[in-house]
């Protein structure tokens, strides 16, 4: 066990974040898009959530772990890791887990409207990133985009908020896509 | 190696800061392309030049390099502007980047005042340095207002002023940093660039705005809706010098004046500096180029 | 034939290796050493320690050296150097009544327990300039007195005890830190506080001014002020106990303010403070008076509108690298938005012009 929580993480932490970043950065101003991030491994994790929990998340950013992902393995590889204090949905700045365990989504802070950037970040695991079951429009999407997404409705109700509201990633293997807030969801 | 100060650079971490003011950096970043055109805050750090020097720019493009990209630095367009060297230095020194001059073999540019001529692809990113990231600071100074307006989308103020402009000199009297709407939701600062560059704000790349001294950023995704603000009977007008280029003969591109004698003749010559050159390597010619000056 | 000016590189390169040269200055004399600057200019280092938010005397005396003697431009080498050290914990609050005082007074009272103790002041020195000092020599030695052990109780205490003064809230929340989280309005005092003792000492200074010329006055005595060292302790959890680290040398000042009260309350002496690493009076007074004057709402007096009021004014304005650095970039090239500008001021100018000859015409 405690030998899972001081493994996994990055060799060369500068460099490695350096590019789980740009992967970030990239699935989320483009939605739709996949992109491979790795480096790091944890329990129970995926590796593209593992390395995007490393790569932004330290002891100033508190993390809900949803019923699913919040073994008691994983609670120590983040102790060790990252340091980030665990926190309830209403806390946190990120919250990870599979799509059903992490619902609702009215239990995350969606920021206000002085500050609609503190809204939680949800890094949802799923199975896979494709095929497409959403079609895609808004910032980042030249014409129409399309991606796979556990339904569509939520992602509707979170962008009438805006400019409040959650910002998604989804991880699969080595694989990361981003869906912030703007997106405008249709069924495909 | 040593610099100016003799402090080794190997001290420093890769790219200067360290990890844990990227990973603040990083994430204000995503939140700041989540929110297109809102100023998110950020605990800037002190960097080793001078605030308004391009310290939020500096910080922005040490968060999002990593070895394996081609830096690009301009000022006023050019690449050999004192600060735009001084900055391109400091990457070559502390992330040990490749750094170019070409506009297209560029991954992350890092600009002052302009955009460039050539459009940017998908597989860039553009980095801004902005002194004063609120648009609405020149007609409200207090940050407490200010941030009241946005929240509330507030906006009124600024369109008075800009109608006060066409009453007292026929046109709208701001010529560069030009507010712009982002996805119909907030006015933002695109920076001191002049406004003949704010139809490119629309673009393929990535646009991140660093403000250090103010402790801001903010973002523009790729093709998000950026809109100058203006009215009907007066829309905007994204005017140049009537001229064209004297080096290369473009009658697109922003020109600077350059005052060549002591009787007041000048010549315009394109301020992206890249870009004239790329078209006078082409054969473009100028009133004033070697060839036709012979 | 025009060509465009290039060699920006190498223009850098000459400008530094010449700042260096003008540095050093004439050859023939002596160079000063960085221990020189820590003891002989030391006011000089304490305010760069101060404002530079580091308390290190050689760090600080090698960037005066470094800077010219240009104190901001000292101040900016230490807070680029502080931003890049790790943070390795922190210390426990410091306790300034335990402070060994080398200089102690109290405006409001005669004598107070502890006694008044003058210390190395200029408050007394006749300026007139000492050509004594062109000649190098060692000064006279001073008379020396056992050093008092034990307690230094607060003036203010005195006040407190018999109610007579506000008393402050006590409160073990962790402050927030002005170096880690971007500033936010309203800020509250122990942000305030923060950015007032690394606030620039003549901002600070004119702003105090202000309200004593009775922009937002408050009629401050000098409660108390002190000098001295204080031990620094930090909390060590493989041991469960806090060491002393080492001692650092503060400044601190209390102001006694104007009373305040209602129907309800009693009228009660207020206050105002000032703490400042090093030997650094002047601004630790300067500080207790703005930190008064920025307490308006908190002790339920009108806001006259005052400069000195204005948390959101004082704090955005109070820090000098911030300052230079925005002041100093117009030094930068800035052609394409004057180009702008010239274009826009030609063009009203045509449109004006082609008005007043139609107007002519008809």
């Amino acid at each position: 066990m405690l030998d899972d929580a001081l493994n996994g993480g990055f060799e060369n932490p500068p460099v490695q974040s350096s590019h789980a970043f740009r992967a970030a950065l990239s699935a989320l101003a483009r939605p739709g898009r996949v992109e491979r991030i790795m480096g790091a491994e944890a329990p129970g994790l995926s590796e593209a959530a593992a390395t995007l929990l490393l790569t932004l998340c330290d002891a100033e950013t508190p993390i809900y772990l949803a019923p699913g992902h919040d073994s008691e393995a994983l609670g120590q590889w983040i102790a060790f890791h990252i340091g980030a204090p665990l926190v309830g949905p209403s806390h946190a700045m990120f919250a990870l887990g599979a799509w059903d365990a992490l619902m609702p989504l009215t239990g995350y802070p969606v920021g206000t409207p002085e500050y609609p950037d503190r809204a939680t970040t949800l890094i949802v695991e799923v199975e896979a990133l494709t095929p497409p079951t959403a079609r895609l429009t808004g910032p980042g999407v030249e014409t129409v985009a399309r991606m796979r997404l556990p339904e569509t409705d939520p992602f509707r109700a979170n962008r009438a908020l805006f400019p409040l509201g959650h910002d998604f990633f989804f991880t699969a293997g080595e694989q990361i896509a981003g869906l912030p807030r703007t997106t405008i969801v249709e069924d495909l | 190696m040593t610099d100016q100060t003799g402090a080794t650079t190997s001290d420093y971490n890769f790219a200067y800061l360290d990890e844990q003011t990227k990973r603040m950096i990083r994430r204000a970043l995503l939140k700041a392309v989540a929110i297109p055109g809102y100023q998110v805050p950020f605990a800037s750090r002190e960097m080793p030049m001078p605030y308004g020097w391009g310290t939020g720019g500096v910080q922005v493009s040490a968060a999002c390099l990593t070895p394996d990209d081609t830096f690009k630095v301009i000022d006023q367009g050019a690449d050999d502007t004192t600060n735009a060297v001084s900055i391109r230095k400091f990457f070559e020194k502390t992330a040990d980047v490749e750094t170019t001059e070409h506009t297209q073999d560029a991954t992350i540019i890092q600009t002052r005042h302009r955009i460039p001529e050539a459009p940017l692809t998908e597989d860039q990113i553009l980095v801004y340095q902005v002194p004063i990231p609120e648009p609405l600071r020149f007609l409200e100074p207090r940050e407490t207002e200010t941030r009241k307006m946005h929240a509330l989308e507030e906006y009124g103020l600024m369109h008075v002023k800009l109608y006060e402009d066409i009453a007292r000199h026929g046109h709208i009297a701001t010529s560069y940093a030009y507010p712009v709407k982002v996805e119909g939701r907030y006015v933002m600062d695109p920076s001191p660039i002049p406004k003949f560059d704010n139809p490119k704000l629309e673009m393929a790349a990535i646009q991140l705005f660093g403000a250090g001294r103010e402790q801001r950023i903010y973002a523009i995704p790729p093709y998000t809706q950026v809109v100058s603000l203006d009215f009907e009977d007066h829309p905007f007008d994204p005017s140049k010098a009537d001229a064209p280029c004297d080096l290369c003969g473009a009658d697109h591109t922003y020109l600077d004046e350059v005052i060549i004698d002591d009787a007041g003749g000048r010549m315009f010559v394109c301020s992206d500096t890249d870009y004239c050159a790329g078209r006078q390597a082409q054969g473009h010619r100028g009133r004033l180029s070697p060839e036709a000056a012979e | 034939m025009y060509v465009a000016v290039k060699g920006g590189e190498r223009a850098i390169d000459n400008a530094h290796t010449w700042l260096a040269e003008e540095r050093r200055g004439d050859t023939s004399v002596a160079e000063l050493s960085v221990a020189q600057i820590r003891e002989q200019l030391s006011l000089a280092v304490n305010r760069v320690m101060a404002e530079g938010s580091l308390y290190d005397p050689d760090l600080a005396a090698l960037a005066i050296k470094q800077a010219r003697g240009d104190l901001i431009e000292a101040i900016f080498l230490i807070r680029a150097y502080r931003t890049t050290l790790p943070r390795l914990g922190h210390a426990e609050p410091v306790d300034t009544g335990k402070m060994a005082c080398d200089r102690r007074i109290s405006a409001t009272f005669k004598d107070v327990p502890g006694g008044q103790v003058l210390g190395p002041t200029f408050d007394y020195t006749h300026r007139l300039l000492d050509f004594a000092l062109e000649a190098e020599g060692l000064p006279p030695a001073a008379e020396t007195s056992e050093a008092q052990t034990g307690d230094t109780p607060r003036v203010t205490e005195f006040l407190n005890k018999g109610g007579l003064i506000q008393s402050e809230a006590r409160s073990d929340a962790t402050p927030p830190d002005m170096t880690h989280a971007p500033m936010q309005y309203p800020a509250g005092r122990p942000l305030r506080l923060q950015a007032l003792t690394r606030g620039d000492e003549g901002f600070v200074l004119s702003m105090a001014y202000s309200t004593q010329r009775g922009y937002g006055r408050n009629h401050p005595f000098v409660g108390e002020l002190r000098i001295g060292k204080v031990a620094v302790e930090m909390d060590i959890p493989e041991l469960g106990f806090a060491i002393e680290i080492g001692e650092v040398t503060l400044s601190e000042c209390e102001t006694v303010n104007q009373f305040a009260g209602s129907r309800t309350e009693p009228a009660q002496f207020t206050r105002g403070y000032g703490l400042v690493f090093g030997q650094t009076e002047r601004k630790a007074i300067s500080m207790a008076l703005v930190d008064r004057a920025l307490r308006w709402e908190e002790l339920g007096e009108d806001n006259l509108g005052a400069p000195a009021q204005d948390e959101e004014f004082v704090l955005a304005h109070s820090d000098n690298i911030q300052a230079t650095g925005f002041l100093e970039h117009i030094k930068l090239p800035h052609y394409v938005d004057f180009q702008s500008e010239l274009e826009l001021v030609r063009k009203i100018r045509r449109d004006a012009a082609e008005a007043a000859m139609q107007e002519a015409a008809e």
